[in-house]
């Protein structure tokens, strides 16, 4: 459904993907995991074309999206959640929910608003509240809400799991879970590998913005050095 | 009582078109975080389009359409200007795009001039509404009535656009974040054009509206212009209840002062807004700025380092070169080369504030203009010997700017720039209107250099050692701890202040180190001419350091050098021509596309690439 071809991007003159392939097959869930400083909201943001790769391609249905600006990108069903939330503090939630609007595509859920309030209970309770009056959870609930109201076929979400109490943490899987039982397809990055472990199919694993592992989670349980070498255990 | 409420209507009147005009230039800012110079202009088409209108379309019918279409057209005219002249630039560092929308007032002028020449026209009256109503005896006119009755209509129109619909809600969200906006799906730079568009075609609107009660002329829209910034920043930056309130406010006390304190006239809003940011720094109805909210865009600054080797070799070569001037120069490049030295300095000073420090001041010309001002009082009215009051000038200066600095240093951004222009403005009317004492618009003549610095040659070369003496004082400045803390303020305060600095008195040393310098340069400049006027102090004056600074580049210190002898160089040669001012106009709007991080800036970029400069190390 998505795959990056050998892509690189830069900030500035840093750089900072590598070569980098991946892929996301339709109704799955992929947790691209890695370090801190490791290329992971870079490679959401190049998926995006909100860092357009220099080299290298992103292909996504088929079709080589590679320098689209990012709300053509959006348009072709690809869902970003920003691991900073970007919640629109001054607009309440019903108006940052209006925002992600966007019309229903062939083959993707239609979401609606009532939709989108039962499985964010807290967010139907305070759907007038500015979003600056929102806890972080709240806040968490209402950007992927938000990035929802634009019925994607691919969400991408940046470390959902950030700074967010445990309890929410746990309503967080229990959603990404719902939403694959519903159809819709996940790529989420995360340094939490028990999280990435409750909730996604496959683990990729990058490291300065080199693919370094591709495969399960219990191809990944039987190769202990790499969790040692990659990932911050 | 009778009279008190007639001037009252009349005020109410009046607010309506600066209304309008404001409105749009707060929607503009609020979305593009474009500060539209040119927003008079559209204010001046406006006028223009729907006087010809009128000629056309007959009766009280064909007077509505011809202001609505006249409001159609200058915003389609915003969308032209949108689309190809700031949507190149758009990533270009914050407030550069005020630059580019310079050029397009200098365009608009020239062409206003070549369509409708240079004639004043005069507002029809409007067919139905030409009589007058007499309340408590006093006659109203009666189109006064209907513009008081029309305005809070389009003021609540505006406001439901922005809090009902769709649209609004996305320019709401585009004000806050328009990365995310685009990263939802929304093509922002449709949002953008239509934007301009409202915004423009309200200022259009304006424009008409106001005919049967002003006329057209080709000086509208500068004189609106500092009118409708005031407004908006007292109502608050983005805020339209606002905006109405503070037309409302300046109209009405503007219409008081004209019968009861005439002097007041020229100052009055000024002083309106000094008072309203010192109570409420963020307007009437404003909220705060935090900065960095918007989004930072374009790259990273670049760390401003001590000149290379190879940097001094140039600069010394130029310096001798210069020095050898007299030897093979005529004095007319004698001349030339000294104004050009005297605004290099202007220019520098002002970059000092603005680059270094991150201040954007909308008002450096008080200092300049003032440092002449103190010199050329000194010696008119106390017979002070020449040296000396050209000494005095930049501690007079210095104070002008300790004293408005303390005042303007509490706000940021935006409201900072406004504060500022409004002082400058105060200073140019007490120049402007204490006659006896400054001459007012006759200015004051007469001030030469002492016979020893008479000739030519002599004060060129007292220009070139002073000027340049002061533009390498301001660099070095730069490296000195104070330029260290001075830096670290604009990059980061809480940063800064974490470490110890104390950023707004670091901030106001600076503002007034400043206000010094361009004292200094005010002092070169009124010996030079032996004379100086109100222009001096104008707003203008302040717009042409602020145009040459961010042209030569925000980023180094040599661009306000390359820029301002650049500007004074071309101007020189433009002059010469009818329509300069279309040529110039076209010449900025073309470097700012081009060249988007300003000449200086642009040009090393080039070196780069092309490798004849070393790339500047970058930190990962």
């Amino acid at each position: 459904m998505l795959e990056c071809k050998n892509i690189n991007s830069f900030y500035g003159k840093a750089h900072i993907l590598n070569d980098l392939c991946m892929s996301v097959d339709a109704g799955t869930v992929v947790s691209l995991l890695g370090r801190n400083g490791a290329g992971k909201t870079t490679t959401i943001k190049s998926i995006m074309q909100m860092v357009v790769p220099k080299t290298g391609q992103v292909t996504f249905l088929d079709r080589d999206i590679t320098g689209w600006p990012p709300h053509k990108v959006a348009r072709m069903g690809l869902g970003y959640v920003p691991e900073e939330r970007r919640i629109f503090t001054d607009l309440t939630i019903l108006e940052n929910l209006e925002v992600g609007r966007q019309p229903a595509r062939d083959g993707s859920i239609e979401w609606t608003i009532e939709m989108l309030f039962e499985i964010f209970p807290n967010l139907k309770e305070r759907r007038n509240n500015r979003g600056k009056e929102l806890s972080g959870g709240e806040q968490q609930m209402l950007t992927i809400a938000r990035t929802l109201m634009g019925n994607p076929k691919l969400l991408l979400l940046d470390e959902p799991s950030e700074g967010i109490a445990p309890v929410i943490v746990e309503q967080m899987a229990e959603t990404i879970l719902n939403l694959k039982a519903q159809g819709v397809t996940v790529l989420i990055s995360e340094q939490n590998l028990h999280f990435a472990r409750i909730v996604a199919d496959r683990a990729v694993i990058i490291e300065s913005g080199s693919l370094k592992f591709d495969g399960t989670f219990l191809d990944l349980d039987a190769q202990p050095e790499i969790q040692g070498a990659y990932l911050s255990v | 009582m009778s009279l008190l409420i007639a001037q009252f209507l009349t005020g109410l009147a009046n607010a309506a078109a600066l209304f309008l005009v404001a409105s749009g230039l707060s929607l503009i800012f609020g979305v593009t975080r474009i500060v539209n110079f040119a927003h008079g202009s559209f204010y001046m088409l406006g006028a223009f389009i729907g006087y010809s209108l009128m000629q056309v379309l007959p009766g009280f019918f064909g007077f509505w359409s011809s202001v609505l279409l006249a409001g159609i057209a200058v915003g389609l005219i915003g969308v032209i200007v949108e689309m190809f002249v700031l949507r190149p630039i758009y990533k270009a560092p914050e407030l550069f795009q005020l630059v580019a929308t310079f050029g397009v007032i200098l365009v608009i002028q020239d062409l206003t001039l070549m369509t409708w020449g240079a004639v004043d026209v005069l507002g029809p009256r409007v067919p139905g509404l030409k009589g007058v109503v007499r309340i408590l005896g006093e006659p109203v006119p009666q189109y006064d009535l209907a513009l008081i009755a029309i305005t809070p209509f389009v003021l609540f129109a505006l406001w439901y656009l922005i809090t009902k619909t769709r649209v609004g809600i996305l320019v709401r969200a585009a004000t806050q974040d328009r990365e995310m906006v685009g990263a939802l799906g929304v093509n922002q730079a449709w949002l953008f054009t239509g934007v301009f568009f409202l915004g423009a075609a309200l200022a259009g609107l304006g424009g008409a509206i106001q005919l049967p009660k002003g006329g057209a002329d080709l000086l509208m829209d500068f004189n609106i212009l500092a009118a409708i910034f005031v407004v908006v920043v007292i109502g608050g930056m983005g805020s339209l209840p606002g905006a109405y309130l503070a037309a409302v406010l300046i109209s009405v006390l503007n219409v008081f002062g004209v019968s009861y304190i005439p002097q007041s006239t020229l100052v009055l809003m000024f002083v309106v807004m000094a008072v309203v940011l010192m109570v409420k720094p963020f307007g009437l109805l404003g909220r705060e700025e935090v900065a960095g909210e918007h989004g930072q865009v374009g790259e990273p600054e670049r760390p401003f380092k001590p000149a290379g080797k190879k940097g001094r070799i140039i600069v010394a070569a130029l310096l001798l070169l210069l020095a050898l001037l007299p030897v093979f120069g005529s004095s007319f490049a004698m001349v030339l080369v000294t104004d050009i030295i005297i605004f290099c300095l202007f220019a520098a000073s002002l970059h000092f504030i603005l680059g270094l420090g991150g201040l954007v001041s909308f008002g450096h010309a008080a200092y300049f203009g003032g440092g002449a001002y103190v010199a050329a009082l000194l010696v008119s009215s106390a017979g002070t010997p020449m040296e000396l009051a050209f000494l005095l000038a930049p501690l007079g200066a210095c104070l002008a700017a300790v004293i408005i600095g303390w005042l303007c240093i509490r706000l940021t951004g935006v409201y900072f720039a406004m504060l500022t222009m409004a002082f400058a403005q105060l200073l140019w009317s007490l120049v402007y209107q204490w006659d006896e004492f400054t001459g007012g618009d006759d200015g004051l003549v007469d001030i030469w250099p002492s016979p020893w610095l008479a000739e030519t040659e002599a004060y060129y070369y007292l220009t070139l050692i002073v000027g340049v003496g002061g533009i390498i004082l301001l660099r070095h400045t730069a490296h000195t701890p104070f330029g260290y803390a001075l830096r670290a303020s604009r990059d980061s305060s809480r940063q800064a202040e974490a470490t110890g600095i104390h950023t707004k008195r670091v901030q106001w040393a600076a503002f007034a180190f400043a206000g010094s310098m361009a004292g200094l340069a005010g002092a070169l400049f009124v010996f030079s001419k032996g004379s100086i006027f109100p222009t001096e102090l104008e707003i203008a004056r302040s717009f042409d350091a602020l145009i040459v600074v961010f042209l030569g580049g925000v980023k180094t210190l040599s661009g306000a050098v390359v820029g301002g002898a650049t500007l004074e160089l071309v101007k020189d040669y433009l002059t010469r021509f009818e329509y300069w001012r279309l040529i110039l106009g076209v010449l900025i709007i073309v470097i700012v596309i081009l060249a988007p991080d300003g000449i200086v800036g642009s040009l090393r970029k080039l070196g780069e690439r092309t490798g004849l400069l070393r790339e500047a190390e970058v930190s990962k």
